[in-house]
């Protein structure tokens, strides 16, 4: 017996933030344990590692097209070619068979330009563009960006906002179903009031997001410099920073909604049921950001929908398309969302939390 | 001394309680007795501040208590659960620190324990891999870590075999006498007869009775004597404000009108032989609950 009633002194004054904290922690360390969730951070993580190493490769072996050549004076004054010099018709056309060469450039007097191009099966449109005529072409916006990088650059914000909300969304979901289906939730509430495990869960999960996110960035950049694709990097600082916060306030609020929805279920099977809206909430944007990127009326209103904002704002920051006080505002209306729908996720949590077994309507959860 | 009073519950239309007052004195074990959906639950619930009440208050040594003074409580629900992946010694650590403890009491209290709980092997062992009799005592573990200064528990005994109950009934005696109030409730009114010092019964979200065991003994007490002799005792149906209740040869049992009509039993048994037995009888809990109840 090493416990007496008044053996220990406990601070009673002991703040909802230490333990808040407390509850956070334990949500880390827990999923830090799981097998599951390292096993599939260290597979985003090689695909990252491999997609960029993918890029780099590519990029290397694209510099000169090989072209077999009779007369090596036919691609004098053509740059970004490697000419093979072979002695006649069919040689060329024995190492184009083989792979040997990309393509093969003969002399041919019935050709306006004196040249015919000989390739296996498809014709090479890099080599022909090389020896064609072109007219000289005048940009009126040299600066802007052209609509493949937007497309990427919106991909990119879209996939790592959309991976986080759906990776970190249910798992806090699940984590508040399994603390009901387990009962040790009444313990917890004898302890903690209701909002301060709340807001411990909130922040744990938010945290691993941001860790996982972080990790994923480190590694892009690192992996881009090491590869020397560096210049990918340039004009993105700033839109990345803002991104970061609109990341930060967006996820802690579908983590929120996240918990708040899962509370109203006493099994994991159920969850689905009540969680669907809120993953309908964090698809139907990023989808429309991803798909309608060209439209500028729809990417300045996503901009500003709670929802999409942290993908379609920083966007708009890259194109050049929005003013500066722009991402203040949206960010404000963000905020404030959040702010407000983190008071009804506390609210749906404390009705629903110890009503275990059939589902808890809308109305029940949401009623004060 | 935990303060239990006038508290009032409706789910819409239904009265749960209905003024439910009582008292949890320090040092003594109180058992509260009532039939399913009694309410008995709730109140611990409302107790706890798990469940907010529509009425009453519930103070401890004079002040109301609120969401500070409520984490020195211990608590066993009536759903029993803990996290089934986390080690027993963690969670019981985790569990302790969340109502305050420093990370060194919190884990001193719980390997100390453990230990009294002969959950020693199991320390660094997951929840879910507990038989279900260490993992009740692993429940009783966790609403005693934090040193608790009051003691709520709802059903501590079901589920588990004689054994545990005798290892829970010291670990929980161990605390009330250090002077902490002790609440629990259970449907095995056998051990709440010989465990509890006070007795709370609620039937229909009331309180019918709430004193001492024994003075509520007392009171329901009869003039009911055994007699055993060992002579024949046929002679006392013919005594004088004497019914008798059961007979059998040397054993009589007997309904006495007053005091002086015993006196006179006893005179006239030892008059008549040995007696070897002669006892008043005083009423199970089981009687008694049957009679507030109704």
């Amino acid at each position: 017996m090493t416990t007496t009633p008044t053996a220990s002194k406990p601070d009673l004054r002991t703040g909802s933030g230490r333990l808040a904290l407390l509850v956070a922690e334990r949500e880390i360390t827990t999923r830090l344990r799981s097998k599951s969730f390292l096993i599939s951070t260290g597979i985003l993580l090689l695909l990252v590692l491999g997609g960029i190493i993918f890029g780099s490769i590519t990029a290397a072996n694209s510099d000169d097209t090989r072209v077999a050549v009779t007369d090596s004076a036919l691609l004098a004054d053509v740059d970004g070619v490697e000419a093979v010099a072979v002695d006649d018709l069919a040689e060329a056309e024995a190492l184009v068979r083989d792979g040997e060469v990309d393509a093969a450039v003969v002399a041919d007097e019935s050709s306006p330009v004196g040249l015919r191009v000989i390739a296996d099966s498809n014709p090479p449109l890099g080599l022909i563009n090389l020896l064609s005529v072109t007219p000289p072409v005048e940009l009126l916006d040299p600066d802007a960006i052209p609509g493949g990088l937007a497309y990427l650059v919106a991909f990119g914000f879209g996939i790592v906002f959309f991976t986080a909300a759906m990776t970190f969304g249910p798992t806090i979901a699940q984590s508040v179903v399994e603390e009901k289906q387990t009962r040790v939730v009444e313990i917890l509430l004898a302890a903690v009031p209701t909002r301060v495990l709340f807001t411990g869960k909130v922040i744990g999960t938010s945290v691993l997001a941001f860790g996982q996110i972080a990790l994923i960035a480190a590694m892009a950049i690192i992996g881009l410099t090491v590869t020397g694709q560096d210049d990918l990097l340039v004009g993105l600082g700033a839109p990345v920073v803002w991104f970061v916060v609109f990341f930060i306030v967006g996820f802690v609020l579908l983590a929120s909604l996240f918990a708040a929805t899962g509370a109203m279920v006493s099994r994991l099977e159920d969850m689905g049921a009540t969680t669907t809206p809120v993953t309908m909430l964090v698809m139907l944007p990023y989808f429309l950001v991803i798909f309608l990127n060209d439209n500028p009326l729809v990417v300045a209103i996503m901009s500003y929908v709670p929802f999409s904002a942290p993908v379609a704002m920083p966007l708009r920051l890259f194109l050049g398309t929005a003013e500066w006080w722009e991402p203040v505002l949206s960010l404000g209306i963000l905020a404030v969302t959040t702010v407000a729908l983190i008071a009804l996720g506390v609210r749906i949590y404390e009705n629903s939390l110890l009503r275990l077994g059939a589902r808890v309507s809308w109305r029940e959860a949401i009623a004060r | 001394m935990l303060e239990i009073r006038n508290l009032d519950k409706r789910y819409g239309t239904r009265q749960v309680l209905d003024d439910v007052s009582f008292d949890v004195h320090p040092a003594r074990m109180t058992g509260f007795v009532g039939g399913n959906g009694a309410g008995k639950t709730t109140t611990m619930r409302i107790i706890l501040g798990v469940l907010g009440a529509d009425g009453g208050t519930v103070s401890l040594d004079g002040s109301v208590l609120g969401p500070e003074g409520r984490r020195r409580f211990g608590y066993m629900p009536e759903e029993r659960g803990l996290y089934p992946k986390m080690k027993l010694q963690e969670q019981l650590v985790y569990l302790a620190r969340l109502h305050g403890l420093s990370s060194a009491t919190a884990t001193a209290n719980a390997r100390g324990l453990i230990e009294r709980l002969g959950l020693g092997e199991r320390a660094d062992e997951p929840i879910e891999k507990l038989s279900l009799g260490n993992q009740q005592r692993a429940q009783i573990a966790a609403a005693l870590v934090h040193d608790p200064e009051v003691l709520v528990l709802d059903e501590p005994f079901s589920g588990l075999d004689p054994m545990a109950v005798e290892t829970v009934v010291g670990v929980l005696s161990e605390r009330a006498a250090s002077g902490i109030p002790v609440l629990f409730s259970s449907h095995q009114l056998d051990i709440v007869e010989r465990l509890c010092d006070d007795l709370v019964i609620i039937a229909d979200g009331r309180i019918r009775v709430a004193g001492s065991r024994v003075a509520l003994r007392e009171q329901h007490s009869t003039l009911r004597y055994e007699l055993l002799t060992s002579a024949d005792t046929a002679w006392l149906r013919d005594q004088p404000g004497i019914d008798v209740v059961e007979f059998d040869g040397d054993y009589a049992l007997f309904d006495a009108t007053d005091e002086a009509a015993v006196q006179a039993v006893l005179h006239e048994a030892t008059s008549r032989g040995a007696v070897l037995s002669f006892a008043r009888q005083h009423p199970s809990l089981a009687q008694i609950f049957k009679e507030v109840v109704q």
